[in-house]
């Protein structure tokens, strides 16, 4: 248990700082692919079935992809400019950083192992459990990210759709 | 010592053999303590390993020589009897070949993308159930894990384009990416139709909701159902686009982007390429087979003496062959057609055919006499009229008309 | 309906299959080693060089004009020419090639080498079987394995050569009656002269004997 917990941990970590430090942009988003698929693996390891595959399957098989697609369009992904970031993104990400902290800080600090309160041991739940709860206490917020999600590829298909062509536009330009 | 060693093997093959529970259990009790993670995870790997790579070469033959009868030729006959080594004259070939890596490449990447291709490949056989008591990792979201690790395949292919720094690469992986996400949507929920039916995610349970037969001669396999059917056909479209297979080959498109993210990889590494290629194609086949097909569930009440891995592995050849037999008859699709038939046509039948599940679902209160008729017809009405509504709208879209050019003359 | 012609071609395909097992007129490839499809008198592939004759080098067409090594569009043949003359089909004197290489790696089997040459020397072959285990010397070709008989030239392209050989043999039937008619009109003029000669010897000595007194002298 305490190895391969080891092993991954290392693995999360050190492609996490790669994914920060590395020159090449291509390769910072498949090192954070890899911090990715070394988080599912950990969540693997503490039995959280669900929680680790939709993790592969989400963020390794989609996010991913859609970051270094993301990066091939936008820039020549080899040559990524070392420019520095502006003042205001350093902010930003700071700020980020902070808030992200704080939430953790809090959530380990209220957990049992900072209370020293014994654990409930529930058993791991099965996905069966896991779309019950889905299904019946959590179904509002279910649905509201249900229709957000549905708004937002709404938005995507309009901002794609190909503009209405005004008649002097639609004009052949010989 | 030797003798409680080669008695324990017996009784593990002969366990396998006559379908009973706890093959390995058979043999791990007379080794060492040390020793039974150990074989005990050889033993369920092994097997995989080594009956999937010589169903690679076994298909690579039978797809040539298939091929060959389709466009009446006679396909490779030089190499020992009937042919029968070509597939090891292929493989000493590939191996021999020298390995290019060209001068611009990205060095790590190209080279770590082959083997990022072929481990979620593999992996992707570990929950499947070969046999009434053959499955090598029974998880509760078994189905889960199948799609994720297959939707991990998606970035080594992009690795291999990108690292090869070839436009024909480049342009191949993205084709490829794009296609299999795409591809990936109908495919599941296809498959999330079976779920739904029968309430899991293992595929071993769902096997076993297919057991027994109707008025004792017609299996209970999903296949048979309405919604099985028109979800196999889903999930049959589906797979051939996900393991690149034609008419779905666009990313490998030998005359327009010679072999795609194949271009630059010789030697061991293209084998690599090309194995995990077929094992994605037999892991798929063993999913559908496992979902609509009754896995390892014998056709006939009468043939169930016969152990279950042969059902099995006979049902994924068969799927097998319909894709080759696919392959020789369907040209390639252009890249808006394919993308139009996963999303236009695929897609919104796949949703629909969630709906006939619901129904077919729902009506099994039904206890008249011919009840189970009636629902059959009811089920094949609501999928059968989108289907030809949806065919005919968009086959129908785009009529035959006098192209005209805007800047040619 | 959507999907149908998938299903009448993956009919016809199934007939493919199964109707090349039993029906062997379906197959249409031979298998090539032991049984050779005979080459259509219209392929070709690279040239070679006619010759006549026995002695493949003596009987060479080729005068080592160079009009063919400078039409080539990839530049694959390469000629040096020799210093030596020897006779052509009419026996004429003519030059010939010292070396004679074709590239055959880089030949795009264009025929324009056939079509300029003016002595019908160079003509395209359909021998397609060239692999070795050389992979530049085995194919660039030198004059001795490019030369091939006339004979052969027949058996592959017939009626080209037929029409080459008629082509020839009304060249050297004109040349050969011109050569005759030469000949015939020296021997006239030679006739004449001697007639004339001979009349004048007939003619009074005294007119006869001063040429000959002049010419005497000179010798
Ligand atoms: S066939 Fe064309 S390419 Fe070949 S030698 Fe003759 S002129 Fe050159
Ligand atoms: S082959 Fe013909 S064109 Fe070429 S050098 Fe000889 S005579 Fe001239």
């Amino acid at each position: 248990m305490e190895i391969p917990f080891a092993i991954l941990t290392a693995l999360t970590l050190v492609s996490a700082l790669a994914a920060m430090s590395l020159r090449n942009l291509v390769h910072c988003a498949l090192c954070l692919a890899l911090t990715l698929a070394g988080l599912a693996a950990l969540y693997l390891q503490l039995g959280a079935q669900f929680a680790g595959f939709a993790q592969i399957l989400v963020y390794v098989g989609a996010v991913a992809i859609l970051v270094v697609f993301a990066i091939l369009l936008t820039n020549r992904g080899d040559q990524a400019a070392a420019t520095r970031a502006p003042a205001r993104s350093w902010v930003t990400g700071a700020g980020i950083a902070v808030a992200v902290f704080a939430v953790l800080a809090r959530v380990i600090l209220t957990s049992s192992l900072a209370t020293g309160h014994p654990m409930v041991d529930r058993g791991s739940p099965t996905v069966k459990d896991l779309g019950m709860q889905l299904m019946t206490q959590y179904v509002l917020p279910l649905e509201v990210i249900g229709l957000l999600l549905t708004a937002a590829t709404l938005g995507a298909v309009i901002i794609a759709l190909p503009e209405k062509k005004t008649p002097a536009a639609a004009a052949p330009n010989h | 010592m030797i003798a409680d060693l080669l008695n324990g093997i017996g009784l593990l093959l002969w366990r396998v053999v006559s379908d009973q529970p706890d093959a390995k259990g058979a043999l791990l009790p007379v080794l060492p303590a040390v020793l039974q993670p150990v074989v005990s995870a050889v033993l369920s790997v092994a097997p995989i390993i080594g009956v999937f790579a010589s169903l690679f070469a076994l298909t690579t033959l039978l797809e040539r020589k298939g091929l060959g009868r389709i466009q009446n030729r006679l396909g490779p006959n030089r190499v020992g009897p009937f042919g029968i080594l070509q597939p090891a004259a292929d493989g000493l070939k590939m191996l021999t070949k020298e390995d290019i890596i060209p001068r611009s490449a990205d060095k790590v990447v190209h080279f770590l993308a082959p083997v990022c291709l072929a481990v979620p490949t593999l992996l992707a056989f570990a929950v499947l159930p070969y046999g009434r008591n053959l499955v090598p990792l029974d998880l509760d979201a078994g189905l889960l894990f199948f799609f994720a690790v297959g939707a991990s395949t998606e970035l080594s292919i992009f690795m291999a384009g990108w690292s090869s720094r070839n436009k024909y690469s480049l342009l191949g992986a993205m084709r490829a990416i794009a296609q299999m996400i795409s591809y990936e949507i109908p495919l599941i929920v296809s498959s999330v139709t079976v779920v739904m039916m029968t309430g899991t995610l293992s595929p071993m349970h769902i096997v076993e909701h297919q057991a027994g037969f109707i008025w004792g001669f017609i299996p209970h396999w999903y296949v048979l159902t309405p919604w099985g059917f028109a979800g196999f056909v889903i999930f049959t479209i589906a797979s051939l686009a996900e393991s690149n297979r034609s008419p779905f080959d666009l990313p490998e498109a030998e005359s327009e982007l010679i072999a795609g993210h194949l271009t630059e990889y010789s030697g061991f590494k293209y084998a690599l390429f090309f194995l995990a290629e077929y094992l994605g194609m037999f892991a798929i086949s063993g999913l559908g087979v496992t979902l609509f097909l009754g896995g390892w569930h014998a056709p006939l009440p009468g043939l169930e003496w016969i152990p279950s891995f042969v059902w099995f592995f006979g049902k994924l050849v068969s799927m097998v062959f319909l894709f080759i037999w696919i392959r020789g008859t369907v040209p390639r699709l252009r890249v808006d057609q394919l993308l139009n038939l996963a999303w236009k046509f695929l897609l919104p039948l796949a949703l629909i055919n969630l709906v006939v599940a619901a129904v077919w679902h729902f009506t099994a209160v039904w206890t008249f006499p011919g009840a189970l008729v009636v629902r059959w017809l009811l089920g094949a009405a609501l999928i059968g009229g989108p289907y030809v509504l949806l065919g005919s709208a968009l086959s129908g879209a785009k009529k035959n008309t006098l192209r005209v050019y805007r800047y040619a003359t | 309906m959507l999907g149908e012609g998938i299903i009448k071609g993956m009919a016809e395909t199934a007939r493919n299959f199964l109707g090349s097992y039993h029906d062997a007129a379906r197959l249409t490839t031979v298998e090539f080693p032991e049984d050779k499809i005979p080459a259509k008198e219209s392929a070709r592939n690279f040239p070679f060089l006619v010759h006549d004759g026995e002695d493949a080098m003596q009987g060479l067409r080729c005068v080592a004009c160079q009009i063919c090594e400078k039409e080539c569009p990839p530049k694959c043949i390469f000629i040096i020419k020799d210093t030596n003359k020897k006779p052509d089909y009419v026996g004429k004197l003519q030059f010939q090639p010292k070396v004679f290489d074709i590239d055959v790696s880089v030949c795009m089997s264009c025929q324009i080498c056939v079509e300029v040459c003016p002595f019908d020397a160079i003509k395209m072959d359909t021998d397609f079987e060239l692999g070795g285990s050389d992979r530049f010397g085995g194919l660039l070709l030198n004059k001795r394995r490019l030369a091939k008989p006339n004979s052969y030239y027949h058996t592959i392209h017939p009626t080209e050569a037929a029409e080459v050989d008629g082509r020839l043999a009304a060249e050297k039937a004109k040349v050969e009656a011109k050569a005759k008619a030469d000949a015939e009109a020296k021997a006239k003029a030679a006739a004449a002269a001697a007639a004339a000669k001979a009349a004048a010897q007939t003619t009074p000595p005294v007119v006869a004997s001063t040429p000959a007194a002049v010419v005497t002298p000179a010798k």
